[in-house]
């Protein structure tokens, strides 16, 4: 009955993202950015599905079975706060620069902000780079979920298989207007199965008031931050959300708006859905302390599963699944994707590799270079899940703090005149630098901070490259005033 | 209070919630509030709380110049 209800529900997601192809106009710019017709609504589940893979449910559940409900301010009230504040600070000028100059990736952006060729290649592999582990985290989650729910009769392979080609199939044919609705879809399963999933599970536990007392009397230091969280790091993990400042595939998104004012509504409505999703995968990682309360390690990111195939009877273990399912693949395809969107057009279609010929026979050619990439690079990221053995929570972390780390390099361009092409490039050097330094010295430390002083190893490269860009900007020459001009029309404005 | 007026106290009071995020005189407090744990339910309305002062300064400080780009799209491609 699980699998069957699971089989079903991706069947929904298929059929939701091939309709979308009804609309398709057959235009690359259709394929990559929905020809920049988006509404409000879809905006809102596009982004903020994106934005929740299995990072927030499975992930925050893990974590916070290991260190209880300061996981809740440390990146759910955080991301709440900041990403919205991207949004409306950032999101909107690079919107509207791209709707002016036709730009359909981060990397054109900055290529033509910055004039500089050597500037694009060098981010495009950062971005690519970092895009990677995200990737398997979505993969990995979607194995770990069917094994899980299935009790082990289906090895996690298969889950991260069938996840691959659903995904594969939607994004191929719909491009970013399948993967739009098919996120709505999605994100509206995920939030609702995830409220369904904590009342049903709190009332199996005794209710929420007798469950919460059972935890305190075993584990009270899961009821507080107190040694499980240090001042520092919260004050510091404010600035892992300013990844998504810096993520591809919430670029492509912020294009895929139809006016700038498509955007007051997700940002109004994000910090609401923060809390619907978040206060669940918190809570039941804490109370899932009364049935498993000796998870460590990657078995801690399962513990949201495992409750669901106790105490859930199989017709809602396998809705509960499909939710989680539905938070990976929204992620998951629109990840995808921009890595698709990045290759052909940064690559392919940069290099002059789409030929000749007429408009309708280019576009034919880059939305078949789109298809093939979407192709290559989720066989690429199964092949490397079927050999990743780690935490998802920690995978993610890592990748969070390149992209956060890289964020100010998107506010100088946006907001500073005066920034350079040298100064961006030396800024994206140096976080290469010192992310791989920290990499390779906290990886293996689970809640690793630098020194074990509670600020995170984004603090440092985040004021390390706001350092590089501001110093060497200001030893370099200013850039062409007529280049830089057409990215600031609203002149004094500002 | 003119238009510049109130986008500069919004501005002030976004970097005041930066400050009120990090509530260290809840750190070690187990008492539960509307039946959570103190320290969830504080971010929980912290979050709520930002969802207002997001529809503020969608209202009032709103860049409202982007608009005029609205109509002046060109076509997808690459322009570098």
């Amino acid at each position: 009955m699980t699998l069957l209800v699971i089989g079903l529900y991706l069947v929904g997601v298929l059929t939701v993202g091939l309709l979308s192809h009804r609309l398709f106009r057959g235009t690359g710019e259709d394929y990559f950015v929905a020809t920049r017709s988006i509404g409000p609504f879809v905006l809102l589940m596009s982004l903020f599905g994106t934005n929740m893979t299995a990072f927030s449910i499975l992930g925050a559940s893990g974590e916070a079975h290991r260190i209880g409900i300061g996981v809740f301010s440390l990146m759910a009230s955080a991301s709440a706060l900041v990403i919205p504040t991207i949004f409306f600070f950032v999101g909107t000028r690079l919107w509207s620069a791209g709707k002016r100059m036709g730009f359909l990736t981060q990397v054109q952006y900055f290529r033509a902000r910055f004039q500089s060729d050597a500037l694009g290649m060098l981010l495009f592999v950062v971005l690519v780079a970092l895009t990677i582990p995200y990737l398997l985290i979505g993969v990995l989650g979607g194995g770990l979920t069917l094994t899980q729910i299935t009790g082990g009769d289906v090895p996690s392979w298969v889950g991260g298989l069938v996840i691959s080609v659903v995904v594969v199939s939607y994004v191929t044919y719909g491009g970013l207007r399948g993967t739009a609705w098919a996120n709505t879809f999605q994100t509206l399963v995920f939030m609702t199965l995830g409220a369904v999933a904590f009342v049903y599970l709190v009332n199996q536990l005794g209710g929420l008031s007798s469950a919460l007392s059972r935890v305190a009397d075993a584990r009270p230091d899961l009821m507080v931050r107190g040694d499980n969280i240090q001042p520092l790091k919260l004050l510091t993990y404010l600035l892992i959300p300013c990844s998504a400042g810096m993520f591809p595939h919430l670029f492509m998104h912020w294009l895929s708006a139809r006016r700038v004012e498509t955007f007051r509504f997700p940002i109004i409505a994000y910090p609401i859905c923060m809390v619907i999703v978040w206060i669940p995968s918190v809570m039941l990682g804490v109370l899932g302390h009364i049935d498993f309360p000796d998870l460590q390690g990657p078995a801690a990111s399962g513990v949201l599963v495992k409750m669901i195939h106790l105490h859930a009877p199989d017709l809602l273990a396998g809705l509960l699944g499909a939710g989680v399912f539905a938070a990976v693949m929204s992620s998951l395809d629109s990840q995808v994707l921009a890595l698709s969107t990045m290759f052909t057009q940064d690559i392919v279609r940069h290099r002059g590799w789409l030929g000749g010929g007429n408009r309708e026979e280019v576009d034919r050619r880059q939305i078949l270079a789109g298809r093939l990439f979407v192709i290559s690079v989720v066989a690429i990221t199964y092949g490397l899940s079927l050999f990743a053995n780690t935490s998802i929570f920690g995978l993610a972390i890592w990748s969070f703090t390149g992209f956060a780390s890289l964020f100010p390099i998107v506010v100088a361009a946006v907001f500073w005149r005066r920034s350079t092409r040298h100064g961006v490039m030396a800024a994206i050097v140096t976080v290469v630098a010192l992310w791989i330094y920290f990499f390779v010295d906290g990886w293996q430390v689970p809640g690793y901070t630098v020194g074990g002083s509670g600020v995170m190893p984004v603090a440092v490269i985040f004021l390390a490259c706001s350092a590089a860009i501001v110093l060497v900007s200001l030893l370099t020459a200013p850039p062409d005033a007529k280049a830089v001009a057409r990215f600031f029309p609203d002149g004094a404005r500002r | 209070m003119s238009g510049g007026g109130l986008r500069s106290v919004l501005y002030l009071v976004l970097v005041a919630f930066f400050v009120l995020h990090n509530d260290l005189w809840l750190w070690n407090n187990g008492q539960l509030l509307l039946g959570f744990p103190i320290g969830l339910t504080y971010h929980a309305l912290f979050c709520l709380a930002t969802a207002i002062l997001m529809a503020l300064l969608v209202r009032y400080a709103w860049p409202s110049h982007l608009s005029e780009d609205d109509g002046e799209a060109q076509t997808a491609g690459d322009r570098s």
